[in-house]
């Protein structure tokens, strides 16, 4: 690049957002740095792994010292709670396995910190994720798969406004995490070998049954009721549904002929169906209101990809979106514990076209069944 | 960058740095040593130790050095409780006082010492009547002489008329007073005046704790009988110089500084609100120091205008910092009964010996912008 930007870098304190900062800074931009403090550091525990401690504003705070940028914590504490832990708390009573990682990049990063560059006379807005912007033939960016496709995290921008990729940059989307780990040491960045955060940054010992019963100060959800096959027969008695989330095996408690897997949460009549794993194949998905990023819906009937968590492997499928603005996909082959709450992101290639919550999973077909045993394990996590 | 952050701390004055580069050249000896070279550095000393007298009218003997303000405010504090315990274990102050007053009360409450709040009035000083409600087995009062937030002068001089009648002790922090206004050992008749040198010209790391000859006094720092066996410790020297100089400065200016100041701060003030006619600004109503003006713009939080502010080349303040570094309300506002909405859109700009009129213009012109580009923020969808 050879204009100088003025740049808004937002820093978790983390390895990869140090080493995007940092590597803007070096190429000779104006950086400024900004953490977002979502979450009382006060009383949080002072886990290592968990990305927004008070330890991580310091790390930050470190990487801009150390390449002569200036740095601010910008409390986001009501946002955070408003947009990303309320919503995880309700959708968990409600049976669902949130995504908030989604959430907290649509409404924070490129929501509110987005909304704040012009008031800073900043150009861009830049971050440490793992995914590339290309110019399209008519010059709108299009958002893609990272080159390390190990380390994409492509599906949680999916619900990035359309209308702040132009002023986005992503420095590591063209990069492999040993490279910016070679990076991060050759700074002399302090963090260049801290571990990955794998769980919430706001759950870092990964208890979100704990968490949410703490957070919400109530029952919702941690009330005991019963496991029941798709028959309707009860088979024991669950401990409340925020302990469960859909393709689980472990922890039911139940004995059977065969291994028990959560097919789903049913919040209204507080059960838990379990059944053996072929029932948890699904043929295809149908979303809530799909975030397209692209300038109409794609037609009916268009081939796609199709991510169904984070760490899914992606499957063929056609897309049929509705009148609604909510869209149906139909895979190629059925998929293990399609989760209502985690996103379906679809793809195009390497490029992301649109992302939505999954309302729920398409019934199966008696002939899927056989798929059972191909298909790959699979319990969601929510990982950044 | 326009620095509009001098009461966190001021440039050293030019003269100042001369000074103490000198001392740290040439004067190497231990001022406790009895040879030659040792009493060139004791005369070097004994020399701020005047300066710094003169400046708050109180004798050279009473003069303590210390580290700074919050060793200043642990010393007078500690020390005066201490020696006062046989009397009681109870020490007073108000929720407004610096966090170095707050901390010195946290040592003394580790063994037990109570500690008792003075009320606050909205227009940011302390209640004297307040002194005549305390616990019969209260000792010391801390009061300080400016608020570093809000620069409002509190009544000082009350406060030891009451306490004298009730045979209380007082310490005065006048550590953000110092150099801007009168600070006057005799006039304000208060047992302890703590001082620091960075927030009047001098180095940071170099203050000064006044005892009042007779006021009960235990040190904190002991193991040797450095300055007349107050506060143990071998003399920063080049730091004491650098005060010294710095004291004698502003003794000599502070009269013409403050009218200066003032009509600068009054300009700043109008300025301000012309472009934003719904600014507060906390402690209007009380007589405060003439280089600070503490306000809030409603709508545009404090956290959001530090970054403005600092993209547009200004340097202010933004009420507390919390342990991470965010932005929290302060709880000088909040104990002037500052609602929490308000207190968190609050800054606080000082201005110094260095500031120009072409600054405050600019500076209220651009806090107009800025205000208004994190309102449209915020209003965007903005936190």
């Amino acid at each position: 690049m050879s204009d100088r930007l003025r740049v808004l870098v937002a820093m978790s304190g983390g390895v990869d957002s140090g080493v995007a900062a940092a590597l803007l800074a070096e190429q000779g931009h104006e950086v400024t740095g900004v953490t977002l403090k979502l979450w009382c550091h006060g009383v949080a525990p002072a886990a290592p792994r968990a990305c927004c401690t008070l330890e991580s504003i310091e790390q930050a705070r470190a990487v801009a010292r150390r390449l002569g940028f200036p740095h601010f914590v910008v409390d986001a504490e009501e946002a955070f709670r408003a947009h990303v832990l309320q919503p995880f708390l309700d959708d968990y009573a409600a049976g669902r396995t949130p995504y908030p990682c989604a959430l907290c990049n649509q409404h924070l990063k490129f929501g509110d910190l987005f909304a704040r560059l012009d008031s800073l006379g900043a150009d861009r807005l830049a971050t440490g994720h793992y995914a590339r912007l290309e110019p399209l033939a008519d010059g709108t960016p299009a958002l893609l798969r990272a080159a390390d496709l190990a380390k994409d995290q492509s599906y949680a921008l999916a619900l990035t406004p359309r209308a702040a990729l132009p002023r986005l940059l992503f420095p590591l989307g063209s990069l492999t995490k040993v490279e910016v780990r070679e990076h991060g040491r050759r700074l002399g960045l302090a963090l260049w070998d801290r571990p990955e955060s794998q769980d919430l940054c706001f759950v870092p010992d990964g208890d979100y049954a704990g968490f949410i019963a703490q957070s919400q100060g109530g029952e919702r959800g941690a009330t005991p009721g019963p496991f029941e096959d798709s028959e309707g027969c009860r088979l024991g008695t669950h401990r409340g549904i925020i302990h469960y989330t859909v393709g689980q095996r472990r922890g039911l408690g139940l004995a059977a002929a065969e291994p028990l897997y959560v097919l789903a949460l049913d919040a209204g009549r507080n059960a838990v169906v379990v059944g053996p794993r072929a029932a948890l194949l699904a043929p295809g998905l149908v979303t809530a209101r799909v975030h397209w990023l692209t300038s109409a819906p794609p037609a009916d009937g268009t081939c796609a990809g199709v991510k169904i968590r984070y760490n899914h492997g992606g499957a063929d499928a056609t897309l049929h979106p509705c009148a609604d603005g909510a869209c149906a996909a139909r895979f190629e082959q059925p998929q293990v514990a399609v989760t209502p709450g985690q996103l379906a992101v679809f793809y195009d290639g390497n490029r992301v076209l649109g992302g939505a919550a999954i309302e729920r999973a398409l019934p199966p077909r008696a002939t899927d069944a056989a798929g059972a045993a191909r298909a790959t394990d699979a319990a969601p996590t929510a990982v950044t | 960058m326009i620095y509009f952050d001098h009461n966190a701390s001021t440039p050293v004055r030019p003269e100042v740095v001369e000074a103490m580069h000198a001392v740290l050249a040439d004067v190497s000896a231990n001022p406790s040593s009895l040879h030659r070279e040792g009493q060139r550095a004791r005369a070097a000393v004994e020399r701020a130790r005047e300066q710094v007298a003169a400046l708050l009218h109180a004798r050279p003997d009473d003069v303590v050095f210390t580290s700074g303000g919050t060793e200043g405010d642990h010393a007078g504090l500690i020390g005066a409780a201490w020696a006062l315990e046989p009397q009681g274990r109870r020490i007073a102050f108000a929720a407004l006082e610096h966090h170095a007053v707050h901390g010195a009360a946290e040592v003394l409450a580790r063994s037990g010492f109570e500690i008792e709040h003075l009320p606050v009035l909205a227009d940011g000083w302390v209640l004297p009547a307040a002194l005549d409600a305390l616990p019969a087995d209260t000792t010391v009062v801390a009061v300080m002489l400016a608020n570093n937030e809000t620069g409002v002068l509190q009544p000082v001089a009350e406060i030891v008329r009451r306490a004298r009648a009730r045979g209380l002790r007082v310490l005065c922090d006048a550590v953000q007073a110092a150099g801007k206004i009168p600070a006057d050992f005799e006039v304000l008749g208060a047992d302890y005046l703590v001082v620091s040198g960075h927030k009047f010209g001098g180095p940071k790391g170099a203050g000064a704790l006044i005892v009042r000859p007779g006021a009960p006094f235990e040190p904190l720092f002991r193991g040797s009988g450095h300055e007349r066996g107050r506060r143990g410790g071998t003399e920063n020297v080049p730091g004491i110089v650098g005060l010294g100089l710095a004291a004698e400065l502003a003794a000599r200016e502070q009269r013409a500084e403050a009218v200066r100041l003032l009509a600068l701060r009054e300009r700043f003030e109008r300025g301000l609100r012309v472009v934003l006619p719904d600014l507060v600004v906390h402690g209007a109503r009380a007589p405060r120091l003439p280089n600070t003006v503490n306000a809030s713009f409603p709508g545009a939080r404090s956290d959001h205008l530090l970054m403005a502010l600092d993209a547009r080349g200004i340097e202010v303040s933004a009420g507390a910092a919390c342990a991470s570094g965010a932005v929290e309300p302060s709880p000088v506002l909040a104990s002037m009964g500052v609602p929490r909405e308000l207190a968190v859109c609050a800054l606080r700009f000082s201005m110094g010996r260095t500031t120009t009129e072409a600054e405050v213009d600019e500076v209220a012109a651009a806090v107009g912008e800025a205000v208004r580009a994190v309102r449209a923020a915020s209003a965007g969808g903005g936190a």
